[in-house]
């Protein structure tokens, strides 16, 4: 904040506070406006309506005062006339940090113990899987689902199919970092019979293809178009995030309209990363309960 | 001129535009209300939330723009242009224009009601209406405005009573909080982008939406306050000075509030902590007012066994006293900490918009509705006492409701497991606030099930009388009772 501002806000603030208190004491006591002692109003009326000339009672008087009081005294004590820092710096972020720190010791030795021991070997130790199944009801549950059975669009975790790969290494690296699928849209290159080719071609895999002409139109425009990520077999690649064709588990569904609106307009899957908001040894629990849901 | 009683002949006064907007509050509370109670259905029986157009994300802004500008804004209007005249003893200046007040008001409204449940919204909260509504806002409050402080002009008594202060208050800050906070870029005849962005957006926004509540809906209902109160209770108002005090005290504090919404976020700390320490000291002027509304009744607690309608506006200063209490203490970090995002942020508002704002206008219009057909009570005391009651414990019902799900929410998203993960999962919070989102329903219900019984009652006595356009000074209507 600039020092014109600073000021601005400082002096913005000030004058108000003093004309406050001004119009307050001013009119603690005063003379009666009505010049008649036995009369206890102002003498204005209003459609039938007087004023009596009570002064302001004292108690409310003393809670104005005091709000007063507390609010200048706050105003030295924490951040708020410009760029004055307060006291003792307090600000919101140091709050945080401060409160992080606490929990870190509070909970680092509980979660550290845990470091010891490999993905693989977390599956069977009950207190990881406790602490590892808390995290995924916090984080993952709200797209993958309660026991991460998965929703459309968002992969199931519980079962053997893996996207970007289901080795330790590969999850751990998923939560930290996230993902980003980018199946293209190929409307334009393929055009509408294209799609509908390739479309017979993919539903030959699970026996579902009703046009054998098509299927083979379909399977070399697949070889120049699809191939490069999803393998000439169809069968995925976990490096590109490419998932299986040739299976029954469809992340956007695997009805022929499905697969067609999949082709036409592309897909952009996105798995956020979570090694900005939990530890290591959050992500390394987590990476524990999921490697163990697929081995159930 | 001011004390004498010189003039002592019947005024002639515009309540035609008056009674409009009476009978329109009432319409529009109903449907402001049920709305609010749908609402509240979705959210125990999400089943109900049928289709895009009835669902809960455009039924929300149509349920505040309705209570709060429909309902609230024809409050307003109907009892500012009733006490404006009366108080300054003088007919509505540019009658016309008042009229073009009411259409546009009612344009207004039901641009809303098309526009918002089919999804169009500049998304911000209460100032939702996409820009040529808000072109038209604009243009009819400046009508409004003109209508106002050119009777205040007009007047015929030497000082200006203070619910005129209040309400042209809350004229001139409305104007320029509609103004500033709706500044944006059209892209096309229904969409438009807010010329601010990041934490400007967020304050300016806030900045707008505290000052809704304490000038549209807190001013301006002390400005009823001030004039009906001593009125139903036929008292002198307890103390001029601190109405001097009190006013400009909550008018120039209540500005500086906003911050408090935007506790623990991008807006700097300077600015957060300006807002609490304001907040803070707003506590004494909020309080300023109930104390002189209640106190006026000094030597007039006996009515209260048998005048429901000063029982609504007695009742409607204890819910102000108690949520401008609430309020304060909920600006303060961490109390904040707690409260923010949760339910009883829920609770707070309605404890104001029910217990105060609402009670406020119903005890207002029961002494007003009869006056404008030339009566002085309305059909059946009996039915204002139901109402009463209704009202009373449908609010009671919202507000504990909403105080033992916000709290239980607050808890149970910062309880940790020793392994420090979080114990409960958003989502058992939602299971968890299951039964207070019913009680809360049914607190809802009861309270609009008094509105139709207060629309039964106002149709009844407007068969019963017959439109009165003229009323007497001061010095007659008291030799005539």
């Amino acid at each position: 904040m600039s020092n014109f501002w600073s000021a601005w806000i400082i002096i913005l603030t000030s004058v108000f506070l003093v004309i406050q208190a001004w119009i307050l004491f001013s009119n603690r006591k005063t003379p009666r406006i009505n010049q008649d002692p036995d009369d206890p109003t102002t003498g204005h009326e209003f459609d039938g309506i007087s004023e009596l000339e009570n002064p302001m009672p004292r108690w409310w008087f003393g809670l104005f005062v005091g709000t007063f009081v507390f609010g200048i005294g706050y105003l030295i004590v924490y951040p708020g006339m410009g760029s004055y820092q307060g006291l003792f710096g307090w600000t919101q972020v140091n709050q945080w940090e401060a409160a992080q720190e606490q929990a870190d010791e509070k909970y680092g030795a509980v979660l550290a113990q845990y470091m010891e021991y490999s993905v693989e070997e977390l599956v069977n130790n009950e207190a990881a899987q406790q602490t590892g199944s808390r995290l995924f009801a916090n984080n993952c549950e709200v797209c993958h689902g309660p026991g991460g059975g998965g929703n459309y669009g968002f992969p199931n975790l519980s079962d053997d199919d893996w996207i970007w790969g289901g080795e330790p290494d590969q999850i751990v690296f998923t939560l930290n970092n996230g993902r980003v699928a980018a199946m293209p849209a190929w409307s334009a290159a393929l055009g509408e019979s294209g799609i509908n080719d390739v479309t017979e071609h993919l539903l030959t895999f699970t026996g579902r293809s009703t046009d054998a002409e098509a299927a083979a139109r379909g399977e070399s425009q697949f070889g120049m178009f699809c191939a490069a990520c999803h393998g000439a077999d169809a069968k995925g690649n976990h490096l590109l995030g490419a998932p299986n064709l040739t299976d029954e588990i469809w992340l956007y569904g695997g009805s022929a309209d499905s697969i067609k609106h999949t082709l036409r307009n592309g897909r952009a899957g996105v798995m956020p990363k979570f090694g900005d908001t939990l530890s290591e040894e959050q992500i390394h629990l987590l990476a524990g309960y999921v490697y163990g849901l697929s081995r159930q | 001129m001011s004390t004498s009683h010189a003039a002592t002949g019947p005024i002639d006064y515009s309540f035609k535009v008056v009674r409009y907007f009476s009978i329109m509050t009432v319409v529009w509370g109903i449907v402001g209300m049920a709305v609010g109670v749908l609402i509240a259905a979705q959210l125990y029986w999400p089943e109900l939330n049928i289709g895009p157009y009835l669902h809960f994300g455009r039924l929300r802004p149509l349920h505040t723009n309705a209570v709060i500008f429909a309902f609230g804004g024809c409050a307003l209007m109907a009892t500012s242009f009733y006490v404006v005249q009366r108080t300054s003893q003088a007919k509505l200046f540019a009658e016309p224009l008042a009229w073009f007040v009411f259409w546009g008001w009612q344009a207004v409204i039901l641009a809303a009601a098309i526009t918002l449940p089919l999804g169009l919204t500049s998304s911000k909260e209460y100032a939702e209406l996409e820009w040529p509504i808000d072109i038209l806002i604009t243009i009819v409050w400046v009508a409004y405005a003109v209508v106002f402080f050119g009777t205040i002009l007009k007047r015929r008594v030497e000082h200006i009573y203070v619910a005129n202060w209040f309400f042209g208050g809350f004229i001139l800050t409305v104007a320029v909080l509609h103004i500033v906070n709706n500044l944006e870029m059209p892209i096309s005849l229904f969409k438009s982008y807010s010329i601010y962005s990041g934490a400007t957006d967020a304050m300016i926004q806030w900045w707008y939406g505290h000052n809704a509540v304490g000038f549209f809906l807190t001013a301006g209902f002390l400005g009823i306050m001030y004039y009906f109160v001593p009125k139903q209770a036929e008292r002198p108002v307890y103390s001029y000075r601190l109405s001097v005090v009190h006013f400009w005290a909550l008018v120039g504090i209540y500005i500086w509030a906003g911050p408090h919404h935007l506790h623990y976020t991008a807006l700097p700390d300077w600015a957060q902590s300006l807002g609490m320490v304001m907040s803070l000291i707003l506590l004494a002027p909020s309080w300023g007012g109930m104390i002189n509304g209640v106190m006026t009744l000094s030597g007039a607690w006996h009515k209260l066994r048998t005048d429901p309608t000063l029982r609504f506006l007695v009742v409607s200063l204890s819910f102000y006293g108690m949520s401008t209490f609430e309020g304060p203490m909920m600006a303060i970090k961490t109390v904040n900490a707690l409260s923010h995002y949760t339910d009883w942020t829920i609770g707070h508002v309605h404890s104001g918009a029910l217990g105060w704002v609402a009670m406020v206008s119903i005890g207002a219009l029961y002494h007003l509705i009869p006056r404008l057909y030339g009566m002085t009570e309305m059909y059946s005391k009996e039915l204002i006492n139901t109402h009463f009651w209704l009202a009373t414990i449908g609010t009671v019902l919202y507000i504990a409701s909403m105080w033992v799900n916000g709290i239980t929410q607050g808890l149970m998203w910062r309880a940790f497991n020793e392994d420090g993960t979080l114990t409960y999962s958003f989502i058992d919070s939602v299971v968890a606030s299951g039964p207070g989102y019913f009680v809360r329903f049914l607190g809802g219900a009861l309270f609009l099930t008094g509105m139709l019984v207060m629309f039964y009652n106002m149709y009844r006595t407007i068969k019963m009388g017959t439109p009165a356009d003229t009323g007497r000074l001061p010095a007659t209507e008291a030799q005539a009772a």
